[in-house]
């Protein structure tokens, strides 16, 4: 199925709930006016707190890079042996 | 498991590696690869863009070293793109599985077994390397380049809903059907090209699973891709979210 359907679906979904909301009048209309506002708004927070958690629980592995440092003169001390040119060109 | 000891013995992994001005860093790629897969049947397919600083000829000496049978060169004239080198390579690939990984050293060869592994217990037809669960990890990224990884993947896990945590990575392990069905289908290049990829095979209903690597960024040359990377991802994104996917027939996977 074509994604963007899904995601359109669930946009009417979602505007039909406010439609509906919007004719039986449970809270104010004035209110219910501003529900689409508040609904990007959030959707916004929503993104920049994700982006924000990300960032903050970002992996990282300084260990890693000082492995492949050993792995990589190992790697040199082999191929210089075995007459592969791995010298200079850095 | 013994059968799974069998299937170790016949499996075949073609590791496909695109190269351009790398010819330090695939010496110690293929170094490392040999040192990590002792007692699989593989293959190093290198498919170099005519580097012009002297690449092919480093490869040929590695053949003297290891076999031209194991190490496979399989160049182009110029330099034609990273998309069409997989292509490339997989065109000549003679296993039944096939691994993707960069020469730059930021894909460790040390995790080839954990993919193999993974393939081997779960039947997977796509094994993909994530940085972003326990055990994964980056190193040497500046602020920038992590807001734009995260951004980039906050945007596409909310439109696309792919299933995979990891949608830029490039350390793949496909089997080789697989790889050729979704290979052919995908039409963006460069950094878009690997979400392509795996929103394309997990729309088709592919089973993938994931295993955590780190990612250390390049010690040794410089990138060949940048320029206005954001813009192109945007691009794709849109494309990606607003194309059809066709229902293939996947029977032939099972
Ligand atoms: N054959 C071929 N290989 C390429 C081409 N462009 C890039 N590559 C190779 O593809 C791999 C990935 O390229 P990189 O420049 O490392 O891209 P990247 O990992 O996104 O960027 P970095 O963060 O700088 O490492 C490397 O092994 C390159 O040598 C190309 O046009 N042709
Ligand atoms: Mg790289």
């Amino acid at each position: 199925m074509k994604h963007i359907i899904k995601i359109i679906t669930l946009l009417v979904a979602i505007s039909a709930f406010w439609i509906g909301l919007l004719q039986a009048s449970v809270i104010p209309s004035s209110h219910t006016w501003l529900l689409p506002i508040y609904f990007i708004v959030s959707l916004g927070c929503y993104g920049l707190l994700m982006v924000g958690v990300g960032l903050m629980r970002f992996p990282t592995c300084p260990q890693e890079a000082l492995l492949l440092q050993q792995d990589i003169v190992e790697a040199k001390d082999f191929l210089k042996q075995k007459g592969v040119d791995v010298g200079g060109s850095d | 498991m013994e059968g799974q000891q069998k299937n170790k013995e016949k499996n075949k992994y073609s590791i496909i590696v695109p190269t351009y001005n790398e010819r330090l860093n695939i010496a110690l790629l293929v170094y490392l690869i040999f040192k990590h897969l002792r007692d699989v049947d593989f293959e190093i397919i290198v498919v170099d863009d005519g580097s012009p600083d002297g690449t092919q000829e480093i490869i040929k000496q590695l053949q003297q070293v290891y076999g031209e049978d194991r190490i496979l060169l399989r160049a182009r004239p110029r330099k034609l793109g990273l998309g069409t080198a997989y292509v490339h390579g997989l065109k000549h690939a003679s296993g039944n599985f096939v691994v993707i990984m960069d020469a730059d050293l930021s894909h460790h060869p040390k995790y080839l077994p954990s993919f193999i592994k993974k393939q081997l217990d779960t039947g997977a037809s796509i094994v993909t390397g994530t940085r972003y669960v326990k055990g994964g990890g980056v190193h040497g990224w500046n602020l920038m380049r992590k807001l734009t990884s995260r951004g980039a993947n906050v945007l596409a896990h909310t439109l696309l809903w792919p299933g995979v945590s990891d949608l830029t990575g490039s350390f793949r392990l496909y089997k080789k059907s697989v790889l050729e069905d979704v290979i052919s289908s995908c039409v963006s290049k460069g950094y878009v090209f690997q979400m392509e990829m795996i929103v394309r095979a997990s729309r088709k209903g592919y089973h993938i699973e994931e295993v955590p690597i780190t990612f250390v960024d390049r010690v040794y040359g410089s990138s060949k891709l940048g320029g206005s990377e954001i813009v192109e991802y945007l691009k794709g994104l849109a494309y990606l979210l607003l194309q059809w996917s066709a229902i293939r027939n996947i029977s032939s996977d099972k």
